[in-house]
């Protein structure tokens, strides 16, 4: 089927979605705040320097981590480099084209590499090995496997994970012993979709494909909000925002506690 | 009585019984060998491999349930889970469309049950409406099987389809090509595709029927997690 094809929303499932959520039930049985069945496996691949699986759902998301000395950029001279990039490949939906990255993916990227930029996740000073010269460059790379909604989130939590249990090879690099990646904070992302004037909470592929506002909010331990990213034409209200924070802090917290710092991932 | 069948495995050299080879089967140095996992049978003189599981493979004369994806100025394209688009033309419904006027009739994301006219060698499709019954559906919900596990969702004689219409007191429309259309209140929806999952699940399972109608009487609910169309 092509991109096309598969991206026409049956009229009967749209209405079918908004009348369970004003009946206050979701099309695979949630409520509107929960999240899918997680499971991440962590270091799945042994030949990078960190590494996550994360299956939110049908949603799978390999996130790789890969450290290498490099020069910093002339107007940070003494942090270390953060790159982040996102692949949506053919194999994960047929509404996916190979070929340079799109909106989507560039998007993707671009949420995820804010969230941990921006709660300061990584001690990027620590980063130096000659200030101005030599630094480490940090690359983190998404690679979506099996796209069933959200990938903002599934990729986020993927991220922080690899990058928690990512070793900085300095012995590879002949700079003395290797380290693990220092990291200071703990940002969780989580993401709504507005349906109607209904807000739910990581939206399915069939939620997301009815949807007309998207929200993601990235906050961190200590409930402060680095980032939020507003998607889609629609519209939220005020009060709609400040309650989907709340909702977001509160979800964070459980994906933190027990993803991020817990030892539910394998 | 009908026999069990039996099971055929790809590569497998099968005996054609003095039946010509029809789906399923290929010849190679004039031995018949199986194409795909499926199940033996004989039908008109034909002896047929019916896949266990695969995607939907058209057949003349099969009712399915489709999605209108595209309008041509005569023609509508239709997604009914096949290898290929299923073209349905203005003459072959039972309105009278003038050319350019097909959007008034049927648009892109309307769900239709339409009928197979005619399947070609390379399973390219042509469909129609122009039979009683033949419709545009609204309301209710639509749900995807897998096609293999149709018959068992329809059961001997619509057996099983008849047990879930009237204990959940809803419409339902089985297409052949595996999704099913289910009308009612969402309670009996919900009911409704916990049964049918129930029964893709355990399809194989001695007693089935008691299974579904124990499932439907406990009132349970279960909410439609791979539910693609």
């Amino acid at each position: 089927m092509s991109k096309f094809t598969e991206s026409v929303v049956s009229e009967i499932k749209r209405d079918y979605i908004q009348k369970l959520l004003s009946q206050g039930s979701r099309i695979d049985g949630r409520s509107q705040n929960d999240f899918r069945k997680i499971e991440v496996i962590k270091n799945f691949i042994p030949r990078a320097d960190g590494s996550a699986l994360v299956k939110l759902g049908n949603t799978q998301v390999l996130v790789g981590v890969k450290i290498e000395t490099g020069e910093p950029f002339p107007d940070t001279p003494n942090t270390g480099v953060l790159s982040t990039n996102a692949e949506l490949v053919p194999l994960a939906s047929p509404t996916f084209e190979a070929g340079p990255p799109g909106e989507e993916a560039i998007e993707l990227a671009r949420v995820v590499d804010r969230g941990i930029r921006e709660s300061k996740a990584i001690d990027l000073e620590r980063l130096v090995i000659k200030e101005g010269e030599l630094v480490w460059i940090v690359f983190v790379d998404i690679h979506v496997l099996d796209y069933d909604g959200n990938l903002f989130d599934a990729s986020a939590l993927g991220s922080i994970i690899a990058l928690k249990n990512s070793t900085v090879p300095a012995s590879r690099f002949g700079q003395g012993e290797d380290f693990p990646l220092p990291i200071r904070h703990y940002p969780a992302t989580t993401t709504f979709a507005k349906i109607g004037d209904k807000i739910v909470l990581d939206p399915n592929l069939d939620e997301e494909n009815i949807a007309h506002s998207r929200l993601t909010i990235t906050t961190d331990e200590n409930g402060k909000i680095n980032a939020i990213q507003k998607g889609l034409e629609g519209t939220f209200t005020k009060d709609e925002i400040l309650n989907t924070i709340k909702v977001s802090i509160e979800s964070g917290k459980y994906l933190r506690n027990t993803f991020i710092l817990g030892d539910d991932s394998k | 009585m009908e026999k069990i069948r039996e099971i055929v495995l790809p590569g497998e050299e099968i005996d054609l019984m003095g039946n010509k080879p029809g789906n399923g089967i290929y010849i190679e140095n004039g031995k018949a060998y199986v194409e795909y996992l499926g199940v033996k049978t004989v039908k008109s003189g034909y002896l047929n491999i019916i896949p266990l599981s695969g995607r939907y493979q058209p057949q003349k004369g099969d009712k399915v349930i489709g999605k209108v994806v595209d309008i041509m100025p005569s023609n509508w394209v239709v997604d009914i889970n096949a290898p290929y688009l299923a073209p349905l033309h203005v003459n072959d419904t039972p309105w009278k469309v003038d050319f350019g006027d097909t959007g008034k009739y049927l648009n892109v994301g309307d769900t239709i049950i339409a009928k197979i006219m005619s399947v070609n060698e390379v399973k390219q499709v042509w469909l129609t409406m122009k039979e009683p019954g033949l419709r545009k559906l609204e309301g209710g919900h639509v749900i995807t099987v897998s096609p293999t596990k149709v018959p068992r969702i329809i059961g001997k004689d619509g057996s099983m389809i008849k047990i879930l219409k009237d204990m959940t007191n809803s419409k339902i429309y089985v297409g052949q090509n595996g999704i099913i259309w289910i009308d009612g209140s969402i309670d009996s929806i919900l009911k409704v595709v916990g049964a049918i999952r129930l029964i893709e699940r355990e399809a194989h399972i001695i007693g089935l029927t008691d299974r579904v109608k124990d499932f439907l009487s406990k009132n349970k609910k279960e909410n439609d997690e791979n539910g693609r169309n």
